[in-house]
């Protein structure tokens, strides 16, 4: 029971960063349609600028996260404005298969980089570990408890800015039709920008919670959390905003929960649970049934 | 004149769907535009309102060339489109959607003021304001779609098939409200299949054959003219 209770915990601290980066995915596909595949490597592009602007240059870490979100929501627009946005008219293989370029192009640039270069790299104690206990041998630490509440924050904060701001309202009006909110004023393409931009952000901020909770850095660290996330995305209705927060948290608790009872086959328990769900709910969890047009 | 339209060409692939389409709306005039099926008349509003491109031609809203500007900045322009199918935002509350109508709009006590007005002419869209727009009925989503045009305070409104798909007694109530606003000053250009209703309540008409202007008057001559009642009116004089 105290174990099942110590997986949760540490499930959900998973599922929180593997919500905020199921976000970026639902957010992009719902507007543009495109499973960005380079979104994960963002993840990596974040806690990299994290670890070299922390070991480097001595920025202090709350400015260091911000810095990555910042790099990384900048990195997410640009990537949009160069690969994808020439591509919009374009039958939507053409952007995916692009997306798929533009992941390798990130994983290899970074790992042909002097500084980031092929080997891991460990991202340095930003505080000292604490463990509080909460009852017998259940035990929370203070890096759980921090990655919990800044995901969550930063879930709540995202909520607030889509559903009460011109700019969220804007964003929801373009998902749901993209022409109609030209008829409104609406400058689509910049609203664009604005979730490649917040997309980055939010993984960017997954890069360096990541790396504060599993401190080794590779190239390659944003494949298996991307594709986990993504697969979230599915789960909880790609395009729902909701969706991807609750898909990202389930797959986080299940995950953890399948390793520790039987690790061999802990990756494979959150598909059937997949296959299961979209068997009964296509449009996933909180998705919208829609009719896809061509 | 409010707005001109002069000599559009417009292709879909190797389609030419319009073929030198000119046409003019003065300052609170009602105008409306008729034609068969295809004959290219929301072709004309979308190319008016840039959500298509042109191949030729001149659209001038107050001599001001449109034709350069993307679809959000004509829409800041002043020219509000009410789409065929309404395109509400589903997802969205009634009350959203009509501020989104109003998205161009910064000033609070306007928006607040076009709220009041839209709710004055449509009061279950009042009722309904907290509603997801895509759980509304036909008639109500038209009223919204018209609504949300109007939170603009728009210098022209483009009404495409506002009857379409609705039951007589709802067109009937659909025509009083564009009646009412174009008493108060409201200029309006007007696409209609059912002939009858919009040279009603049109000072002049237009009518559109596969891309072509056929022909153009005030609105009780079209009504009176023998082809337009055989072509459109279901060959009686209208009741
Ligand atoms: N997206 C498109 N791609 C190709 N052809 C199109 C497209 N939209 C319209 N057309 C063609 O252009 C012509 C004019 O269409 P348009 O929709 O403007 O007609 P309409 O007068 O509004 O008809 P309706 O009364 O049925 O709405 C038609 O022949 C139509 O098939
Ligand atoms: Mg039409």
């Amino acid at each position: 029971m105290e174990q099942l209770l110590s997986q949760i915990i540490n499930g959900v601290q998973v599922g929180t960063i593997y919500a905020l980066i199921a976000l970026g995915y639902t957010m992009v596909y719902g507007i543009v349609k495109l499973i960005n595949f380079a979104h994960g490597d963002l993840i990596m592009v974040g806690s990299y600028v994290a670890y070299l602007s922390i070991v480097h240059y001595q920025v202090p870490f709350p400015a260091a996260f911000l810095l990555a979100m910042l790099v990384c929501g900048s990195l997410g627009v640009l990537m949009d404005r160069i690969a994808y946005k020439p591509l919009r008219a374009r039958p939507r293989l053409y952007a995916l298969i692009t997306a798929m370029g533009v992941s390798l192009f990130l994983e290899h640039g970074a790992r042909n980089l002097p500084f980031i270069g092929p080997s891991f790299r460990r991202f340095p104690d930003v505080f000292p570990t604490q463990n509080y206990v909460l009852t017998g041998s259940v035990t929370v630490t203070n890096i759980q408890l921090f990655n919990v509440a800044v995901a969550v924050a930063l879930m709540a904060l995202l909520q607030y800015v889509i559903k009460y701001t011109r700019v969220g309202m804007a964003m929801r009006a373009a998902s749901q039709d993209p022409d109609a909110a030209r008829l409104m004023g609406i400058n689509v393409d910049r609203v664009i920008a604005t979730t490649f931009a917040i997309g980055g952000m939010l993984a960017g901020a997954a890069g360096v919670l990541l790396a504060v909770a599993y401190p080794r850095l590779s190239p390659y660290m944003g494949i298996v959390p991307g594709l986990k996330a993504f697969v979230a995305a599915v789960f909880g209705g790609i395009g729902s905003i909701p969706g991807a927060m609750v898909g990202g948290l389930i797959m986080g608790v299940v995950e953890t929960l399948a390793t520790a009872v039987y690790s061999q086959v802990a990756e494979g328990v959150f598909f059937v649970i997949l296959i299961a769900v979209l068997l009964f709910r296509p449009a996933g969890l909180l998705g919208q049934p829609t009719v896809e047009k061509a | 004149m409010l707005l001109q339209v002069v000599d559009l060409h417009v292709y879909y692939d190797s389609i030419h769907a319009l073929q030198g389409v000119s046409m003019d709306v003065d300052r609170g005039e009602v105008v409306t535009l008729i034609g068969a099926n295809g004959a290219g008349k929301s072709t004309t509003l979308r190319a008016i309102s840039r959500l298509i491109p042109t191949r030729s031609g001149r659209i001038l809203l107050d001599g001001q060339d449109l034709l350069g500007m993307p679809a959000h900045a004509v829409a800041e322009h002043g020219i509000s489109h009410v789409p065929e199918g309404r395109r509400v935002f589903p997802q969205m509350t009634v009350r959203e959607n009509l501020l989104l109508g109003a998205y161009t709009r910064f000033q609070k006590a306007r928006v607040d003021r076009a709220l009041e007005t839209v709710y004055g002419h449509f009061p279950v869209l009042r009722e309904r304001r907290g509603q997801l727009a895509g759980t509304l009925s036909g008639g109500e989503q038209q009223m919204l779609a018209m609504g949300r045009g109007l939170m603009s305070e728009p210098r022209i409104l483009l009404l495409d098939e506002p009857s379409m798909g609705l039951a007589p007694i709802l067109v009937e109530q659909i025509y009083q409200i564009i009646r009412e606003i174009s008493r108060e000053g409201a200029t309006i250009l007007l696409v209609e299949q059912n002939a009858h209703m919009a040279l009603s309540v049109a000072q002049r008409g237009y009518v559109l054959e596969t891309g072509r202007i056929v022909l153009a008057g005030r609105a009780k001559d079209l009504a009176a003219n023998q082809a337009v009642q055989e072509a459109y009116l279901g060959g009686a004089a209208g009741s």
